[in-house]
């Protein structure tokens, strides 16, 4: 195990989640005001409906797609009857097309953004930083699946990259673990760290847009109040109520 | 029964002249900004015509409002589930083009421009590109009718027409419509944002937009069926028509009520039951949603009422505003003010005085009679359309505005009849259910109309309130920038588009309290 090792696959991923939570929460704190999903619809929604429509109901199924990869262990899959096999064929389909729905998306996404004025003009680089940024990653992730699981590649990620993770989420590294990693095949190697470094990026660019998705709309009143001088109510240091109707 | 106070607007639409001076000082206090040169919290619209945005009223293809389904009130847009699943693009959304691409003038050239055979001219440059454009649309594309016989059959006022209408010269009719934000009692904007971010004040009904608070969802914008609710695309936050609330909450009216030089304005405040909106939004017929309405607003000078408004929090003199309020004069009292569109459903509080117009009649001349049968019957033949008004203020009900105008008509002749000391058959009066004093009520306040009584707002008690350092940033605009060029500072920026680069907000925002 050499010393790169050690910083690829434990040093680095830290510094990156380090930099992902304080992030997060410095710019929550500091800047509200510019933590929004920076819609552009408003200005062109004719070549956005295909792309952002498709990347994102994409990225949601990629997404749970990792957590059943990498956070739930493969005993649990093979303690309910889902052999390797099946497994593999769910994650090669599904994971395949949810990720090919991101590669498609993600490049009309791309294309609209360098070609329509109003667009390009509109955005910053952390746009472009962002974007591209994640396009790097799905295309190597999306290379992974297509081009080497579902050619017939050898390497389960669930009995290395999977408990990997969730011994650096549980801040148990192992040397063994870390070995392996270094084993990998270079395409996985290449999407993890490549995703680590989206991730430091990440609280600094519009992409924290995902942690606003507003499920508590859905058991909210409709018609929100809130009151300069609630009635009947001491002087606290709270925030507005939101009241019901 | 939950008393809530309520600020409200009536325009007399009799005295608009058009001159968009209301929107220009609005646009000057709040719409200065990159991002919101295409916006005008206030706008006055020529009709018929499309409107800004372009078929606004239009609303089986906008979708603004609610519906009642299955005899559920439900936003007409979609309810709650099918907005979180359409959140990735919103297929009802208005394109900024609805409204038009903002431009500037390349006023530059006018000086730079070497010596040439011709005199340099100033082309319009977009200000959403920066590049030289054409300009075919605008705000105030279809003034005072301009090109209204393409554009007028577009008016979807325009369906609800029994006769064809043809927009030729000897034909045709024209009205202004000055628009802001109606602050509904059940805004669908404030029900639309999924972030909870628009707000309606618990204390005067004012709907705000939450700055900090806003995600760029953009479903208040399809939301609102008056399509009164913005996009900075700057910024990428809602921004809407603020009821001026500093001003208001000093006692001063808004500044499109304070510059109009018309003086139609009228602000005051009504109390209404806020247990009762939710049913008064969801009679089944739509021609009874106006007088739902009405039905919720209460009465103050009522005892009863006083007494349970004290008990709730309501202060001794607001319910004395209340009292001396134009709106619920004019709207509850007199019955002449009407709300716009109440099919949308959202209960508007802005309301209106429909405009009387000069008869087409085949008698010529004045009618110099006291007799109702004469009188009347040429309302019916009034310019502007009795059935476009009724599209317009009461969901297509025209006995209602031909009600309105009785009224009108009838205070305008004894009126005139007083000032000339003759003998007046009060009958005229009776027939329109109207009485001399109520008639000399009408008089004083719509056309002698003083500041006083234009304006009766009380003042917020802000010496109540809760800590108001934690709302920072909650209630408006605090990032607006002052006069950066005029107080001797740092030069104004050549490319106004520069603006809000490299982090100019976050440093603005510094003092965000904000907790995580």
């Amino acid at each position: 195990m050499t010393s790169l090792d050690i910083f690829l696959w434990i040093v680095f991923p830290y510094i990156s989640m380090t930099i992902f939570v304080l992030g997060h929460i410095y710019r929550y704190n500091k800047d509200q005001f510019g933590w929004t999903a920076k819609s552009s619809q408003f200005l062109e929604q004719k070549r956005l409906r295909f792309g952002s429509t498709v990347f994102h109901w994409g990225i949601i199924f990629v997404f749970l797609g990792h957590v059943g990869g990498l956070l739930i262990p493969k005993l649990w899959f093979d303690t309910i009857g889902i052999t390797d096999e099946y497994y593999h064929f769910g994650a090669i389909w599904f994971g395949g097309l949810a990720g090919l729905a991101v590669v498609v998306g993600g490049f009309f996404l791309f294309l609209r953004r360098v070609s329509v004025k109003r667009v390009v003009k509109n955005s910053s680089p952390s746009d472009y930083v962002a974007l591209i940024m994640l396009g790097i990653v799905v295309l190597v992730g999306f290379t992974n699946t297509a081009g080497y699981t579902a050619s017939g590649g050898t390497f389960d990620y669930r009995v290395v990259i999977g408990p990997w993770v969730r011994e650096l989420l549980t801040f148990q590294p192992s040397q063994a673990m870390v070995a392996s990693m270094a084993q990998a095949p270079i395409g996985f190697q290449l999407h993890v760290t490549l995703a680590f470094v989206l991730f430091a990026i990440w609280p600094f660019t519009r992409l924290v847009h995902v942690f606003s998705l507003p499920l508590k709309y859905l058991n909210r009143n409709y018609v929100v109040y809130r009151n300069a001088k609630p009635y009947g109510t001491p002087k606290t240091k709270t925030k507005y109520d939101v009241s019901s109707k | 029964m939950k008393i809530k106070a309520q600020f409200g607007m009536v325009m007399n639409l009799d005295k608009c002249i058009g001159c968009h001076t209301c929107s220009v000082t609005c646009g000057n206090t709040w719409t200065n900004r990159p991002g919101t040169e295409y916006m005008y919290w206030n706008n006055v619209e020529t009709k018929p015509g499309m409107g800004y945005p372009k078929r606004w009223e239009d609303n089986d293809e906008r979708k603004g409002g609610w519906q009642v389904k299955n005899g559920k009130l439900e936003l007409k847009a979609g309810g709650k589930a099918s907005k979180l699943l359409n959140i990735f693009y919103n297929k009802d959304l208005v394109q900024i083009d609805d409204y038009y691409e903002p431009w500037t003038y390349d006023y530059e050239h006018l000086i730079n421009s070497p010596e040439k055979e011709h005199q340099p001219v100033a082309r319009p440059v977009s200000q959403l590109t920066g590049e030289y454009m054409d300009i075919t649309w605008g705000p105030n594309w279809e003034d005072d009718l301009a090109g209204v016989h393409e554009t007028g059959k577009q008016d979807p006022n325009m369906r609800n027409l029994d006769e064809q209408i043809k927009f030729e010269f000897e034909e045709t009719f024209m009205m202004y419509l000055p628009r802001i934000c109606e602050h509904c009692q059940n805004p669908s904007c404030v029900s639309s944002c999924p972030s909870g971010a628009m707000y309606k004040r618990e204390e005067d009904g004012i709907v705000l937009v939450d700055q900090d608070t806003c995600r760029s969802w953009r479903f208040c914008m399809t939301g609102c069926p008056y399509k009164k609710v913005y996009f900075n695309w700057k910024t990428h936050k809602a921004e809407k028509c603020t009821f001026c609330f500093p001003r208001i909450e000093t006692g001063q009216p808004t500044i499109c009520s304070e510059t109009c030089v018309g003086r139609l304005r009228y602000i005051g405040i009504v109390l209404y039951d806020a247990d009762k909106v939710l049913e008064a939004a969801s009679v089944p017929d739509e021609k009874d949603l106006y007088e739902a309405q009405l039905g919720t607003f209460l009465d103050p000078y009522d005892p009863e009422i006083q007494k349970e408004a004290l008990k709730q929090g309501i202060p001794a003199d607001w319910i004395e505003a209340a009292q001396k309020s134009p709106v619920y004069k004019m709207a509850v009292e007199q019955r002449i003010a009407l709300p716009l569109h109440p099919e949308y459903r959202t209960m508007p509080m802005v309301w209106y005085v429909p405009p009387l117009s000069p008869f087409m009649n085949a008698m010529g001349g004045q009618v110099n009679t006291l007799d109702p049968n004469v009188i009347f019957p040429t309302i019916n033949q009034f310019r502007i359309p009795i059935d476009y008004l009724a599209s317009l203020f009461t969901a297509g009900d025209s006995d209602v505005i031909r009600k309105v105008l009785q009224k009108l008509v009838a205070m305008r002749t004894y009126m005139r009849y007083k000032e000339l000391n003759k003998e007046f058959d009060r009958s005229i009066l009776t027939e329109a259910g109207m009485t001399e004093e109520t008639a000399e009520e009408m008089y004083q306040l719509s056309a002698i109309a003083k500041y006083e009584d234009r304006y009766v707002i009380p003042k917020s008690h802000r010496e109540d309130a809760g800590d108001m350092h934690l709302r920072q940033g909650t209630a408006g605009f605090d990032f607006m920038e002052a006069c950066r060029s005029c107080m001797g500072g740092s030069p104004q920026d050549a490319d106004p588009l520069s603006y809000y680069e490299s982090g100019f907000w976050r440093e603005l925002d510094e003092n965000a309290p904000k907790g995580f």
